[in-house]
C-alpha cells in the first residue's frame, strides 16, 4: 500500500499572464477535489509576460504527484516546482492586522507587535493597523495574541515562496 | 507578407485551409453569420449542415477517429455552444482531436447578458483540453494554428475557439504561417526515458505470467503504434488484452488476443490481468471500468505503464515503471531492446501460463443460446460480423449500453481506426452522428451504427442530415424496447424494480426511416436476420434496420461494480450465488 499520510506542499507554477489562466488552475483544483490552503498570484516577468502562482495544498504523495501532473497538462503552464520536496526553500506571508482598543490593551498590542517585529502602518486614537511578515505560523500566533486585545480585521496575502540557492524556477526544464 | 486587408472570417477560413481542413460540421446562427457568408464565397471547405450541434461534434469525432485528422465544428453563440458541450466532454474523455469554433456576441456586449450570449470559455474550460477567446483580429491566425497544434499533439483533445462577431468582421492581413509551430509552453514529451525503457524490457524478460493491456492511446498515436505493438506482442509471445477504446490496435483474429477486458470483458482477459506477474500497460488509463475493485487489482503484478500523459501514470493504480512518451516511439525503442535481450522468458514458463489461459478460455464466457424464433442480440451482431468480415472498409460506431458491449464482444476488429464508440463519457446518441462523420470521410465505405432503440432516439434528427448529403449510413438497431443496461442493473442491483427503463411509445422505425427518405427494414424472427443484413448492405442508401431482439437478455460476463477481476458473473446462473455488495451499489 502506498504512503497515505497527508502532507502540506507549496507548489510554484509559472504561467502565461493571460485572462482565464487563474480560472484554469482553480477550476482544476475544485473539479478534481484537491485542497487549496493558500494561493497567491502576480505577474513576475513583464518582458516574457509571465505570472507566478504559489499554491499551498495538502495530500498524500500520490495526490501531490497527480496535482503536479495535472497542472503541467494545462497549456499556459510553463514550469512547476514543488518547493516542499525539490530542495530547501523560504516562505513568507504578509498580514495587515487591525486592532481596536484603549489604555492597557492598546499598549499591550504595541508591545507584542514589537516582539513580532510588526510595523504600525496606520494609527488612530483607538486603533492600530499592524503589518507583520513571516511564516504562516508566526502570523497565526500574532493574530491569536491580538484577539483578546481588540482584533477587528485581518487581511493576508497568502504564502509566497522561493527556492534557496542560485537556481531559478526556469533553469533546467524538468 | 501580404498587405491585403481581409475580414476576420476570411482569415479564419484561410487559416483552416492552411491547417489542411476540408470539412466542417456546423450549424449557423446570428453570431457566426459572417463566417457563413465568407464560406459561401469559397469552395475549399465543405460544410455539412447538421440538425443539432451535439450531432456536429459527434460527427467531427467520427471523422477524426476514422481519419486521424482533427475534426472541425462550427456553431453559433449561446445555445449553439451549450449544445456542443456534451460532444466536447465526450471528445475530452476519449482524447479525440476536435477544433470547435463557437460564435460569440461582439466584444463590447460580452458580460451584458446579450441575446444568445453564454460564457462559452467559462463553460467549456473543464471539458476541453484548452480554449481561446479571440478579442483581436490580429491574434486570430496565430490562435487557429495553435489550436490545431494543441488539439493534435501530446494526448489529443478538443479545443474551443470563441469568436466574437466584431472580430469576425474586423479587417486585417493574413500570411500563411510557418509549417512548424514551436509552442511557448506546451511541448509534450514524445520520446520515452531510455533508462526506464531498459528497466521495463528487463522486467518483461523475467516475466512468467505476463500480459499486455493496451488502450485507445495506441490508436491515438497512429497506425505505426498499432503495427509496432503487434510486432512486439508477437515477438514476445505474451498474451494481450485491449480496452473498449483500444479495440483494433491488435488484430482480434490473432490467437494471442484474449479479447476485451473490464466490466464486460472476457473471463480469460480479466483473470489474466488478475493473475499476471508483469503487466505492460500501453496507452491505457486504468479506468474504473477496467480495474474493478482497485485494492484487489492485479495483486501480484509488477506494472509497466506507457502513456503520453504524465497525469495518467499513478493516477488510479500505482505502477512500478512509468514511462512518459508516445506509444509508437516507446514501443519502437522497446522492440530494439527486446531484440537485443539474450535471456528471454523460457518457452516452458510461458507455456504454463498459456495452458492456464486455455483453461479459462474453455469456459467460453461469451457463450449464449440462440434457440427458437426470438433473436438474441449477440446472434444479430455475430451475423452482421459474418456478413461483413471479408470487406476491408467496414467502420462500426455504437451508441451506449448493452448493444455497445455486445458489439465490442462479438464484432472483431483487425485494424485501428475502424471502431468508434463513446468510452469515457458514455454518451447515448453518439453513434448515429459519429457514423455520419465517418461516412463523410469515407464515402464508399460500409459504415454501420450498432445502436439501441433508446440511444438512437437521442440524436435521431441527424437522419435528416444523412438524407441531405445522401450518406449511406446503416443503423443496426438492437431493439429490446428497454433501456437495456439500465434494466439489467435494475434487475441485478435494485430488486427487479424497472423504474422508468421501459420505452413506451417507440416510433415505428421502418416508417421513421421512410419519412427521412431512407430505407426501413425489420427482423422479428431469428431466421430473418441474415436476409435483413444482406439487404441492408446491398442498399446504396441510408438504412434503419430494426432488429427486434430478446427483451430481457443480459450482458455477460460482468464484473459487478465494487468487485475484483476474479469475481465475475459468467451468466444468469451466477447471479443468484454472487450477491452484489452494498458498497458496490454506490458505485456507478
Amino acid at each position: 500500500m502506498s504512503d497515505q499520510t497527508e502532507r502540506k506542499h507549496t507548489i510554484a507554477v509559472l504561467v502565461d499572464n493571460e485572462p482565464g489562466v487563474l480560472a484554469r488552475v482553480i477550476g482544476l483544483f475544485s473539479g478534481r477535489g484537491y485542497n487549496i490552503e493558500s494561493l497567491t498570484v502576480a505577474p513576475v516577468d513583464t518582458d516574457d509576460n509571465l505570472s507566478r502562482i504559489n499554491i499551498v495544498t495538502s495530500g498524500t504523495p500520490m495526490i501531490i504527484e497527480q496535482i503536479k501532473a495535472q497542472l503541467s497538462r494545462l497549456v499556459p503552464v510553463h514550469q512547476i516546482k514543488d518547493l516542499t520536496v525539490d530542495g530547501p526553500s523560504v516562505e513568507r506571508e504578509l498580514a495587515l492586522v487591525k486592532v481596536k482598543g484603549k489604555g492597557e490593551k492598546r499598549v499591550e498590542s504595541l508591545r507584542i507587535a514589537d516582539i513580532f517585529r510588526a510595523q504600525v502602518i496606520d494609527s488612530s486614537n483607538d486603533s492600530f493597523v499592524f503589518e507583520v511578515v513571516g511564516s504562516t505560523d508566526k502570523l497565526n500566533a500574532f493574530i491569536d495574541l491580538m484577539k483578546p486585545l481588540g482584533l477587528v480585521d485581518v487581511s493576508r496575502t497568502g504564502v509566497v515562496a522561493i527556492a534557496r540557492g542560485a537556481k531559478g524556477i526556469r533553469s533546467k526544464k524538468k | 507578407m501580404s498587405t491585403k486587408q481581409i475580414s476576420g472570417s476570411e482569415i479564419l477560413l484561410k487559416s483552416l485551409v492552411d491547417q489542411g481542413v476540408d470539412t466542417i460540421f456546423g450549424y449557423p446562427g446570428g453570431a457566426v453569420l459572417p463566417i457563413y457568408d465568407a464560406m459561401f464565397q469559397q469552395n475549399q471547405i465543405r460544410h455539412i449542415l447538421v440538425r443539432q450541434e451535439a450531432g456536429a461534434v459527434h460527427a467531427a469525432e467520427g471523422f477524426a477517429r476514422s481519419t486521424g485528422k482533427a475534426g472541425v465544428v462550427l456553431v453559433t453563440s449561446g445555445p449553439g455552444a451549450t449544445n456542443a458541450v456534451t460532444g466536447l466532454a465526450d471528445a475530452f474523455m476519449d482524447s479525440i482531436p476536435v477544433v470547435c469554433l463557437t460564435g460569440q456576441v461582439p466584444t463590447h456586449l460580452i458580460g451584458n447578458d446579450a441575446f444568445q450570449e453564454a460564457d462559452t470559455s467559462g463553460i467549456t474550460r473543464p471539458c476541453t483540453k484548452h480554449n481561446y477567446l479571440v478579442k483581436d483580429v490580429n491574434d486570430l491566425a496565430r490562435v487557429v494554428q495553435e489550436a490545431f497544434y494543441v488539439a493534435q499533439s501530446g494526448r489529443p483533445g478538443p479545443v474551443v475557439i470563441d469568436l466574437p462577431k466584431d472580430v469576425l468582421m474586423a479587417m486585417s492581413t493574413y500570411t500563411t504561417p510557418e509549417k512548424k509551430l514551436k509552442h511557448r509552453s506546451y511541448q509534450p514529451q514524445v520520446r520515452g526515458d531510455h533508462a526506464l525503457i531498459k528497466q521495463a524490457v528487463k522486467l518483461m524478460a523475467s516475466a512468467k505470467r505476463p500480459v499486455f493491456y493496451c488502450g485507445g492511446g495506441v490508436i491515438n498515436s497512429g497506425p505505426t503504434a498499432s503495427r509496432r505493438l503487434t510486432q512486439l506482442v508477437r515477438d514476445t509471445g505474451f498474451p494481450i488484452t485491449l480496452t473498449l477504446m483500444g479495440l483494433g490496435a491488435y488484430p482480434a483474429s490473432d490467437k494471442q488476443f484474449l479479447g476485451m477486458l473490464g466490466m464486460h470483458g472476457t473471463y480469460e482477459a480479466n483473470l489474466a490481468m488478475h493473475g499476471c506477474d508483469v503487466m505492460i500497460a500501453v496507452g491505457a488509463r486504468f479506468d474504473d471500468r477496467i480495474t474493478g475493485k482497485i485494492s484487489e487489482f492485479a495483486p501480484n503484478a509488477k506494472i509497466i505503464h506507457i502513456d503520453i500523459d504524465p497525469s495518467s501514470i499513478n493516477k488510479n493504480v500505482e505502477v512500478d515503471i512509468g514511462i512518459v512518451g508516445d506509444c509508437a516511439s516507446v514501443l519502437g525503442d522497446m522492440q530494439k531492446l527486446w531484440d537485443a535481450t539474450p535471456n528471454k522468458p523460457s518457452k516452458k514458463s510461458l507455456n504454463a501460463w498459456w495452458e492456464q489461459i486455455a483453461i479459462w478460455q474453455a469456459r467460453e464466457c461469451l457463450r449464449y443460446k440462440q434457440e427458437g424464433d426470438v433473436i438474441k442480440p449477440q446472434y444479430a451482431i455475430e451475423r452482421l460480423y459474418e456478413h461483413t468480415k471479408k470487406r476491408k472498409d467496414v467502420f462500426i460506431t455504437t451508441e451506449v449500453g448493452q448493444h455497445q458491449m455486445w458489439a465490442a464482444q462479438f464484432f472483431h476488429f483487425d485494424k485501428p481506426n475502424h471502431w468508434m464508440t463513446s468510452g469515457g463519457l458514455g454518451t447515448m446518441g453518439y453513434g448515429l452522428p459519429a457514423a455520419m462523420g465517418v461516412q463523410v470521410a469515407h464515402p464508399d465505405a460500409l459504415v454501420v451504427d450498432i445502436a439501441g432503440e433508446a440511444s438512437i432516439l437521442m440524436n435521431i434528427q441527424e437522419m435528416s442530415t444523412i438524407a441531405q448529403y445522401r450518406l449511406p449510413v446503416k443503423a443496426f438497431i438492437l431493439n429490446n424496447e428497454y433501456m437495456g443496461m439500465v434494466r439489467q442493473w435494475q434487475e441485478l442491483l435494485h430488486g427487479g424494480r424497472y423504474s422508468e427503463s421501459y420505452m413506451e411509445s417507440l416510433p415505428d422505425f421502418v416508417k421513421l426511416a421512410e419519412s427521412f427518405g431512407a430505407v426501413g427494414l425489420r427482423a422479428t424472427k431469428a431466421d430473418e436476420v441474415d436476409d435483413v443484413i444482406k439487404e441492408m448492405i446491398a442498399i446504396d442508401k441510408p438504412v434503419l434496420a430494426d432488429i427486434l431482439v430478446d427483451k430481457t437478455e443480459n450482458c455477460f460476463p460482468m464484473i459487478p461494480s465494487g468487485s475484483a477481476h476474479n469475481e465475475m458473473l459468467l451468466g444468469p446462473e451466477d447471479e443468484a450465488e454472487k450477491q452484489i455488495s452494498e458498497e458496490g451499489m454506490v458505485l456507478v
